[in-house]
């Protein structure tokens, strides 16, 4: 069973490649049925390898496929080799399952766009990609993948590409990542200098006997491969480009912006999470980017007027979540959060979409409201994905990763403070959440519907709604029963956890109340806020305090601004002093040089016959005058 | 011949290659410069003359009468063109004929 493990990214791939070579001449059900089938296939695969892995464990809780071996240069033998472990195991789950969900969704979505079977070819090479990075069994490996999920990102934000705009928050998108991207590469430069490999476990048995704890290699490649993870994951500073990157097709948004491909980069501080352990500084400064990033993209989320904007601040917050927990060694927890994350965000965004379509292309929420009659389906799974996100208690999958990650930031040490980001973020996100279900759903109805949602817009709605309820059960805490499905599962990726004496249940019971009353009061603040008395948030929003906040809010905390200011500006700056090109002044100047040479030796050629025969017998004087002297 | 030094040839050979020299760059008669340019052949072709008396080989009056040669070939090419010259220019003056400065 688990022999099948290649044909998971490969089905996609070759989904991509139909698509690509022959979709512009294939009838709109066929490239529907090739690119969600290729999807769903993989998904299917998935499950057969998952259960063929639950039930019978490979030795050391992983397996590995080597196909062949990429190249071979010296002493560096990258492999296509497909590493399958219980991260691993998830991640790909996740993708495929949600992917083929979002896949389905599109084909009702996207139906009227003439790019239909481009679009489903980047969104099968996109799955390709994320699946050959999660899989990855080297860096190298994993880098392609991180650079093709980087390309699909960047093809389908621009998809709608007659607009300018559109381009211009693809290219932002594809050059601020790039700016992470390059302190990967060097990170990955400097891991295979120092440690002599790039295949992940043996690197990570080298680092852990060649490092010290604390050594400074070790905070080097840390550092460098954070910072790819924080451009991938619109964590501060890069995180400017993940609300403009909302100009894609709202499954896009969904499924690469929301779902899969942002949490790369929390993949990739738990995959190489040893050399994390190594560099506690660098950890440290994890758990402060996430808490900084949580606070900062909730406060932008709650002053957005547009709906697919406010979700795109929810979603770098959310990350912000698992960086924080990956802040303080919680691996498990992360990944928990990364897998409720992935089913509700991809379901708001997909209810988002139903809105959106059915109102003409409408996304102010100030201009929709009232929806909840007419799109009841939409109506009910919104508002399940708002309470999971609000992480509203006992019945709701966010409810369980939220509070274990604040568990786990509760008892690492010394992080009072970043607890209390934690739990102030909480409040902030069931305000905002229950803001735009407020906002969309509730209040006037006047409109004419545009679209009614049809089978394959509804059906991926309800299921990923079921698993924003039901994704949590896996793992609960101690006063809850404590099951511990998910974390005993990911024992095989993490090693056990460290034997910590945590603090006594009381304890844990308070901190499960004070993250109760964090998600009601924030869903009563939404309540009071924007359904029994709205004309309170616009006199709140227009008071002397408010108004520059609300709007320096509004703008994402001017990063954009500064980031144009110091970096773009002077770029351009630049580019226009340099139009001339500086270094070409060097052969530009050779060329002068021969031409004076060549003005000026014309001058001698009088076409005086008398002139020439004197030079000649001066040179021959001069001539022979050396050769006699010397 | 054994009365005359070598150096006396050879500083007779310099003075008339020299005198020849500066004919052909003073005057601007064409004829006058293949004149001087003949001079300074039989200059050369004198010092030839006297290098071979000196080491009492065969050689220099052979290129002598290779030079000898070369003078009547030169002058056949240089009256023709001298010909050519004065129809074209109607002068026999070299300088007139500058349409190759450049």
């Amino acid at each position: 069973m688990l022999a099948l493990l290649w044909l998971i990214p490969t089905l996609p791939l070759a989904g991509f490649l139909i698509l690509a070579l022959a979709g512009a001449r294939l009838p709109r059900p066929v490239i529907a049925g090739v690119g969600v089938g290729s999807v769903g296939l993989a998904a299917l695969v998935t499950v057969l390898v998952g259960a063929g892995f639950i039930s019978a464990p490979p030795a050391g809780e992983a397996y590995t496929q080597i196909l062949w071996t990429w190249l071979d240069v010296g002493g560096f033998r990258p492999q296509i080799a497909f590493y399958l472990d219980p991260l691993a195991l998830v991640m790909i789950l996740v993708v495929t399952f949600v992917g083929f969900l979002i896949h389905l969704y599109s084909t009702e979505y996207m139906i009227d766009d003439p790019g239909y079977s481009r679009f489903f070819a980047a969104m099968n090479l996109f799955v390709a990609s994320m699946l050959v990075l999660v899989l990855a069994d080297n860096l190298l490996l994993l880098y392609l993948g991180w650079e093709g999920v980087g390309l699909c990102s960047y093809l389908l934000i621009g998809f709608w590409y007659t607009e300018p705009a559109n381009v211009r928050a693809a290219r932002k998108a594809f050059i601020v990542t790039r700016v992470g991207d390059t302190a990967m590469a060097i990170g990955l430069f400097l891991l295979f200098a120092s440690l002599g490999t790039l295949q992940i476990q043996e690197m990570m048995e080298a680092a852990s006997e060649q490092w010290a704890v604390g050594s400074a290699p070790a905070i080097a490649a840390a550092a460098l491969l954070l910072g790819g993870a924080v451009g991938k994951s619109g964590q501060l500073p890069l995180q400017t480009w993940l609300p403009d990157a909302m100009a894609g097709p709202t499954p896009v948004s969904a499924l690469i912006h929301a779902a899969t491909m942002v949490t790369a980069g929390v993949y990739l501080i738990a995959r190489t999470y040893i050399i994390f352990s190594l560099a506690p500084t660098v950890l440290t400064i994890v758990a402060v980017i996430g808490a900084v990033t949580l606070l900062m993209a909730g406060f932008s989320a709650l002053v957005q007027t547009d709906i697919k904007r406010t979700l795109a601040y929810s979603t770098i917050s959310q990350i912000g979540y698992m960086f924080l927990a990956l802040g303080v060694g919680a691996w498990t927890a992360a990944i928990f959060h990364f897998m409720t994350h992935a089913f509700f965000k991809a379901l708001l965004f997909l209810a988002a979409g139903v809105v959106i379509l059915a109102l003409h292309h409408e996304q102010d929420m100030f201009k929709m409201g009232g929806l909840r009659r007419q799109l009841p389906v939409t109506f009910w799974s919104f508002l399940l994905g708002a309470a999971s996100l609000a992480a509203l208690p006992l019945v709701t999958a966010g409810f369980y990763s939220k509070d274990f990650i604040l568990y786990e930031v509760f008892i690492s040490e010394g992080s009072l403070w970043l607890w209390l980001a934690g739990i102030v973020g909480a409040i902030i996100t069931a305000i905002y959440a229950f803001r735009m279900v407020f906002l969309t759903f509730f209040g006037e109805a006047n409109h004419h519907l545009d679209h009614r949602p049809g089978l394959p817009m509804k059906l991926p709605l309800v299921v990923l709604a079921v698993l924003s309820i039901i994704g949590g059960f896996v793992e609960l805490p101690a006063t809850l029963g404590g099951l511990h499905l998910f974390s005993d599962f990911m024992e095989g990726a993490f090693g056990p956890p460290a034997e910590t004496t945590g603090p006594a249940i009381r304890t844990e019971l308070l901190l499960q109340i004070a993250s109760v009353i964090a998600a009601l009061g924030g869903v009563y603040i939404a309540y009071l806020f924007y359904r029994q008395r709205p004309a309170l948030a616009g006199q709140l929003a227009n008071s002397t305090l408010g108004r520059p906040l609300h709007r320096l809010w509004f703008i994402g905390w001017g990063f954009d601004w500064l980031y144009d200011r110091l970096f773009v500006r002077p770029y351009y700056g630049l580019a226009q002093a340099n139009k001339d090109d500086l270094i070409d002044l060097l052969p530009r100047g050779i060329a002068r040089l021969n031409q004076a040479l060549y003005y000026g030796l014309s001058r001698t050629q009088t076409g005086n016959i008398r002139l020439y025969a004197l030079a000649i017998a001066l040179g021959a004087v001069i001539t022979i005058g050396l050769v006699v002297l010397l | 011949m054994a009365g005359i030094p070598v150096e006396h040839g050879l500083f007779l050979a310099g003075i008339l290659f020299g005198l020849g020299l500066i004919g052909v760059l003073v005057r601007r008669n064409v004829i006058f410069m293949l004149l001087s340019i003949e001079v300074m052949l039989n200059a050369a072709g004198l010092a030839f003359i006297v290098a071979g008396a000196q080491w009492g080989q065969v050689d220099g009056q052979v290129m002598f009468v290779f030079i000898l040669a070369v003078a009547a070939a030169e002058v056949a090419v240089g009256l023709a063109m001298v010909l050519q010259l004065y129809s074209r220019f109607k002068t026999l003056d070299s300088d007139a004929a500058s349409q190759l400065r450049g």
